[in-house]
């Protein structure tokens, strides 16, 4: 997939903007650094494309001196160090300039060692001179301690004696859970992410390569969750598929955005917009009107309608259900079903009146109003099963 | 003439002096009822055909068969108009594989110092030992073959394609890991980023299609720039058309230039000597 699309100057928008705005603003002192995990599927891998984004932004905010991290270490398994340096090159961004900014950690050009024991040691370089300088090989993934420090002694050397923090990028944890355990690619995350001198992280994941409750660990671990999904879901799940080609294509170019925010109250934010690939790059919109919002009332789209107007709303409110106790003075009249109340009022047959209190009677009383439940409330909540 | 095929490849005539899939992975899916071979043949026809700028001197072919001998390649490609074996060849056997070089074929279009390289994987003497590890040796022995011919053969400038041919058998070879696999694949994948190469890989969908989460197809979709994959038709077979293809060229432009992902389908008719590609309804 094509990551060498930069962004446009648009005017800021609430999610993708937001989620900017907290990688650059960093943590808070006795914090753990934000954490962003991207995540994506094959019908909608433009994970790529929203890593990138995030990327570029974080690097141009450290460049100009505005972010708290003053340098990034990106930890590169999916791409060559030459793809991004030439990706932020096209965004204005250069890596070789006077103040060290950021270090490459290259995990993909030979990342067990291979090329290493053909050529021999120093002599494998699939970097442009120009990534060169900024990039250090790992030949053992495997050994994810190993690479966390390392990933840890690059940041340290990009703010030297000074005080500082730096930010961590990983272009694919899925690469990760291939050379190590679900446990070490955590304890990998959960390091950099406590680290004393860290200001945040950020990775991405293609969802539909885990289990579900792999992908949960690394959600549970972030404070913002960017989950990109299908504009329009395809039926045959996972792969590519044949069927409705136009609509597989248009996926390529458009996706849904939703993010969630966890507060430090404990509050989970959710938001939503519109991702769309244009010539001048990715661009982020507000969810159009005819699309549900995470956290909003989320009803399927179907011919008829599900919801009550507002005269059926009142009409509903004015039916009176049987054995209802009216409890107005009037002697108590039990609605039957068959008839309405004004035809029974003109017939003195058909009503059942239930004043002898010798006799069994019925008296309902309804405890509260009917409750429309809230759009997160689950109505089966009070089942005892 | 350019086909429908050539066209979702990116490979029409007028594109350039430049082979079009240079630092591109190609994956091919087929099944049992639509197999998927001839567009590998075809890649390999149209690479071998296809002129070079000055600055590169030849066009360098890597043939890694698990499948089938050479004698099957010669004889299909050809049919197309090419010959791999010609009156110079040399044979170079080593740890069980036969390592083949050929130069100069005839070729009805002007080609000359054409280079060929085969490791016949077929004829590989398989270790005794049964364990995910030795397998996993012989897929690193077999990249550092790979690895030393890109380097020799790019130093003297040469545009290089590395076909597969398949997948499914590598796994096999491997004993079943996948990520043995994956590790190749993604060193073959650091090629084409070291040395410009293009990688074609032929896999077999349908091996995996019981899984409800196929994770080396998954994986090796995420992998490709282009995705073909090869299906018989919804409607069933016919004598007319043998299948249809889906080729998925990831970063494509549109007529507008908008960066993004391009699907094609059309039909196919295999034929003895050549196939025909049309859109539905029509006739190549």
């Amino acid at each position: 997939m094509s990551m060498s699309i930069s962004s446009r100057s648009l005017p800021p928008t609430s999610m993708a903007e937001s989620i900017c705005r907290a990688l650059r603003d960093g943590a808070l002192e006795g914090e753990h650094a934000p954490a962003l995990t991207i995540k994506d599927s094959i019908g909608s891998p433009l994970g790529s494309d929203v890593f990138a984004h995030v990327l570029g932004q974080l690097s141009s905010h450290i460049l100009a001196g505005k972010s708290q991290s003053r340098g990034l270490v990106l930890v590169a398994f999916n791409r060559s160090p030459s793809f991004y340096v030439n990706l932020l090159k096209e965004r204005g961004l250069e890596v070789n300039s006077s103040r060290k900014w950021i270090q490459i950690l290259d995990c993909y050009s030979d990342p067990h060692g291979w090329k290493d024991r053909i050529v021999g040691r120093g002599k494998v370089n699939d970097v442009t001179k120009e990534a060169s300088g900024v990039s250090t090989l790992c030949k053992d993934v495997k050994d994810m301690d190993k690479l966390c420090s390392l990933a840890v002694e690059l940041g340290k050397g990009l703010i030297g004696e000074g005080k500082g923090r730096f930010s961590f990028a990983l272009d694919s944890v899925n690469e990760m859970l291939r050379y190590a355990s679900v446990r070490s690619v955590a304890r990998v995350l959960s390091d950099l992410r406590s680290h004393d001198l860290a200001s945040c992280v950020f990775w991405l994941l293609h969802s539909d390569l885990l289990e579900d409750k792999v992908a949960a660990v690394f959600d549970y671990m972030s404070s913002m969750v960017a989950s990109i999904e299908s504009a329009i879901p395809a039926s045959n799940g996972l792969r590519i598929s044949l069927e409705n080609l136009s609509l597989t294509e248009q996926n390529f170019r458009k996706a849904k955005f939703f993010v969630r925010f966890k507060r430090r109250n404990g509050r989970v934010r959710l938001m939503s917009e519109e991702i769309t690939i244009e010539r001048s790059g990715i661009a982020f919109s507000s969810v159009s009107t005819d699309g549900g919002t995470m956290g909003g009332s989320i009803l399927p789209k179907v011919q008829f309608n599900l919801q009550l107007s507002e005269k059926e709303q009142m009409d509903r409110a004015k039916v009176i259900l049987p054995f209802e106790h009216q409890g107005n003075g009037k002697p108590i009249e039990i609605y039957d079903g068959r008839r309405s109340l004004a035809d029974k009022n003109n017939e003195a047959a058909g009503t059942m009146q239930m004043t002898d209190s010798s006799k069994g009677e019925i008296i309902y009383l309804r405890d509260s109003d009917d409750e429309r439940p809230d759009s997160d409330e689950d109505p089966d909540d009070d089942l005892d099963i | 003439m350019d086909n429908l095929l050539d066209r979702a490849l990116g490979l029409e005539e007028g594109r350039g002096d430049r082979w079009p899939l240079l630092g591109k992975l190609v994956l091919v899916e087929d099944c049992v009822e639509t197999g998927g071979a001839f567009v590998v043949h075809h890649i390999i026809k149209r690479f071998l055909l296809s002129p070079q700028p000055p600055a590169l001197s030849n066009n360098a072919l890597i043939l890694v068969a698990f499948s089938q001998p050479l004698s099957h390649y010669d004889r299909v490609l050809r049919k197309l108009v090419i010959s791999l074996l010609s009156a110079s060849l040399s044979l170079a056997t080593g740890n069980g594989s036969v390592l083949v070089i050929a130069s100069g074929c005839n070729l009805v279009a002007q080609r000359d110092n054409n280079r060929f390289l085969f490791f016949d994987m077929l004829n590989l003497r398989f270790p005794d030992k049964d364990d995910a590890k030795t397998g996993s040796s012989i897929l690193v022995s077999l990249f550092e073959k790979i690895y030393n011919a890109v380097r020799a053969l790019s130093a003297e400038k040469n545009c290089i394609t590395i076909v597969i041919d398949d997948i499914a058998l590598m796994e096999v070879v491997a004993n079943g890991s996948s990520d043995s696999v994956l590790d190749f694949l993604h060193y073959c994948r650091t090629l084409t980023s070291e040395f410009d190469c293009s990688v074609v890989a032929l896999n077999h969908g349908d091996i995996y299609s019981s899984m409800e989460k196929p994770m080396l197809m998954l994986n090796l979709e995420y992998l490709s720039n282009i995705l073909v994959r090869a299906e018989p038709l919804a409607t069933g077979s016919a004598v007319d058309v043998h299948g249809q293809l889906m080729v998925f060229n990831k970063g494509e432009r549109d007529r507008q230039g908008t960066p993004g992902s391009k699907i094609h389908n059309f039909h196919f008719r295999v034929r003895e000597n050549s196939v025909d590609f049309f859109y539905p309804g029509g006739r190549g």
